[in-house]
């Protein structure tokens, strides 16, 4: 079979080429400087760490001089938190107004089409007055509520797309076996799902774990700050600690990146499924 | 085991009425099978009595319980459906075995039952695959396992052979056959195809335009079709149907002609006045070559079909109306043609105006 090489091929993958250049050249650049003398930073942004210029003294100063642990803990509890009750409630939602016609089914998905349309930011004074009457400022419990609010829209989108996918007499077969409504969700809709799971998953936690809105206005007290906000104490007004900051995003990057590598099979296949038959 | 009564059974969506007052009783330990053509409701009637869809009128009742109220699981009723529906995600074994977790079956007795099942359906050396690695056979064979393992008074199919190829689903229908006469249980049968319908049913029911056309046992039906539409839709190829007109009536015995021929037959006394105009039925197999008391049809040839042990031969008659033949072994009839078939008397059927067949030896 002769492979003929379409122009148009071409373009797309010149075009593809340049935007993952454009998207991994910034982080290939925190990686690099992070190991590197503030000096060889300077004089040679784009060159590689050699043995002359290598240091690890911007790890040093993070773990030193800031509670990175903590930060990291408390961007962790915060994405994981909200991650599964994200997937958890946007699956069943997506489930219950996919599988059930009920009165008001096509209003309340109406309702979260709109939530994906307008960013949840536009109510930030809101939400923090909320915050302030709830006495939840400076917890991480505002943060999770805020994200959860923000991810279910589009996951409850994308989990009923998927859940519609599933053939209907499976869930009959399923019925006539005598496994109760929660037992199909749990033990043949949500397997059944789990590319869309994984897709919803990264599209959930990117925005989340990179998040520096929130975190500055609800939750910017000691002991409560995710590793966006704490990585703001290298960058000082007149001096800024570069080793320290590359450092600090160097670590912050590992999980995302982690997640990434994980799921990636099945946010392909999520991405694409329906497309491909 | 139990009985299956639907009393006044309706189902409407919206405004469309799909089925309307279905009234039908099977016996416990019966085949029956659903017949029609496709959107005729005889899914949704089998959907209904399973308890995936809710009636808008009458009453259901499976053994001495009324079940309208109650969800597929709590009627003891087992599914195959057309599309398999086995868990993709699970094994074999899992999917015969996953309905059984939640009716507080024991251990041991799910692995008995399961493994009982395999060996009755020849699956045994393949509980450990997955859906995706069967065959459509195989598969098909593991939702009837399924559907067995249950134990449950009746059966109920939905299609099941209509994905399978045409070898495979004559093996098929035969272990079908063989499995109610091994287990005795009710069964109900939805297909589209006459053919499946009159080798495994004892009984069947034709359904058109969600009305109930015609109940009884195969040959039943074939020989005293009620109506016009049983009658094309019972036999294979179709029964000819040729216009026709009362001449006389006398009593019990009328004469019919039709295409130039003439016929007497026994017909119920009332139904029939000369110069009423009737349609008369003869199957293409009852057709014979040569016949001195048959009223003789003759036709151009318009096409020729050899089966080895039978032919069909397509004419048209001078009347204008289409004819199949079926002559046994080979012919030489040959398409530009002329071809004369024999009509005898006792094998045809009259129906009146209104499509209502007029033979007086119904059962």
């Amino acid at each position: 079979m002769g492979m003929t090489v379409r122009p148009g091929r071409i373009a797309v993958h010149i075009a593809l080429i340049l935007y993952t250049i454009l998207a991994l050249g910034p982080i290939l650049l925190i990686l690099i400087n992070a190991f590197k003398t503030r000096r060889a930073i300077f004089a040679d942004p784009l060159g590689f760490p050699d043995g002359q210029s290598f240091t690890t003294i911007g790890f040093d100063r993070v773990f030193a001089n800031s509670d990175f642990g903590l930060y990291f803990l408390n961007s962790l509890t915060v994405t994981v938190v909200s991650l599964v009750l994200i997937v958890l409630i946007g699956a069943m939602a997506a489930w219950a107004l996919t599988e059930y016609r009920f009165p008001g089914n096509t209003l309340i998905g109406l309702y979260l089409a709109i939530g994906i349309m307008v960013p949840i930011r536009l109510g930030s004074v809101s939400i923090l007055r909320m915050m302030v009457e709830l006495n939840l400022v400076n917890t991480l419990t505002a943060l999770i509520l805020v994200y959860v609010a923000q991810g279910l829209p589009l996951a409850i989108l994308i989990l009923g797309e998927f859940i519609q996918q599933v053939p209907k007499d499976l869930r009959d077969a399923a019925r006539c076996d005598g496994v109760s409504e929660y037992r199909i969700f749990a033990s043949i809709i949500l397997p059944l799902i789990r590319p869309a799971i994984a897709t919803v998953a990264v599209f959930t936690m990117v925005p989340v774990w990179n998040d520096l809105w929130f975190p500055l206005i609800l939750a910017p007290g000691d002991g409560k700050q995710t590793i966006t906000l704490g990585v703001q104490q290298f960058i000082g007004q007149y001096v800024t600690d570069w080793n320290a900051v590359l450092a600090s995003l160097t670590l912050a990057i590992a999980p995302v990146l982690v997640l990434y590598l994980l799921s990636s099979r099945y946010l392909v296949r999520g991405l694409t499924a329906g497309a491909v038959k | 085991m139990a009985d299956v009564s639907l009393q006044g059974v309706g189902k409407s969506f919206g405004a469309v009425e799909i089925l309307r007052d279905i009234n039908l009783f099977v016996r416990d330990g019966e085949f029956v099978v659903f017949v029609g053509p496709s959107g005729c409701g005889k899914s949704t009637l089998l959907r209904i009595i399973a308890g995936l869809e809710t009636v808008s009128g009458g009453e259901i009742r499976i053994g001495d319980r009324r079940v309208n109220e109650l969800p597929p699981a709590d009627r003891k009723i087992a599914m195959v459906f057309q599309s398999y529906a086995l868990y993709p995600h699970m094994t074999v074994y899992k999917n015969m075995a996953f309905g059984l977790k939640f009716v507080k079956t024991n251990k041991a007795e799910v692995d008995r039952r399961v493994r009982q099942a395999a060996e009755i359906l020849k699956l045994s050396g393949l509980l450990d695959r997955k859906p995706r690695e069967l065959s459509g056979g195989q598969r098909q064979r593991v939702a009837i396992g399924r559907a067995i393992v249950r134990n449950p008074s009746v059966f109920l199919f939905d299609e099941p052979l209509s994905n399978l190829d045409a070898a495979l689903r004559v093996n098929t229908r035969l272990e079908i056959a063989k499995l109610h006469r091994d287990l005795g249980a009710t069964m109900i049968y939805v297909t589209h195809d006459q053919v499946e319908a009159m080798t495994l049913a004892s009984k069947i029911v034709v359904l058109n335009q969600g009305r109930i056309e015609q109940v009884g046992a195969p040959l039943e039906l074939y020989r005293y079709p009620r109506n016009l539409f049983v009658a094309g839709f019972i036999g294979s190829p179709r029964m000819n149907f040729i216009k026709g007109q009362v001449l006389k009536m006398d009593g019990v015995s009328a004469t019919i002609g039709f295409a130039g021929a003439k016929a007497d037959i026994e017909a119920i006394p009332g139904s029939l006045k000369p110069g009423d105009p009737v349609t008369v039925g003869i199957r293409p197999e009852h057709m014979e070559e040569t016949g001195a008391e048959a009223a003789p049809l003759r036709g151009a040839i318009e096409a020729v079909e050899q089966l080895g042990e039978s032919s069909y031969v397509y004419m048209k008659l001078a009347s204008g109306d289409d004819v199949i033949v079926r002559a046994p072994g080979e012919t030489d009839a040959a398409p530009g043609g002329s071809y004369t078939a024999h009509v005898p008397s006792r094998a045809l059927h009259v129906f009146d105006a209104f499509g209502v067949s007029v033979l007086p030896n119904h059962p």
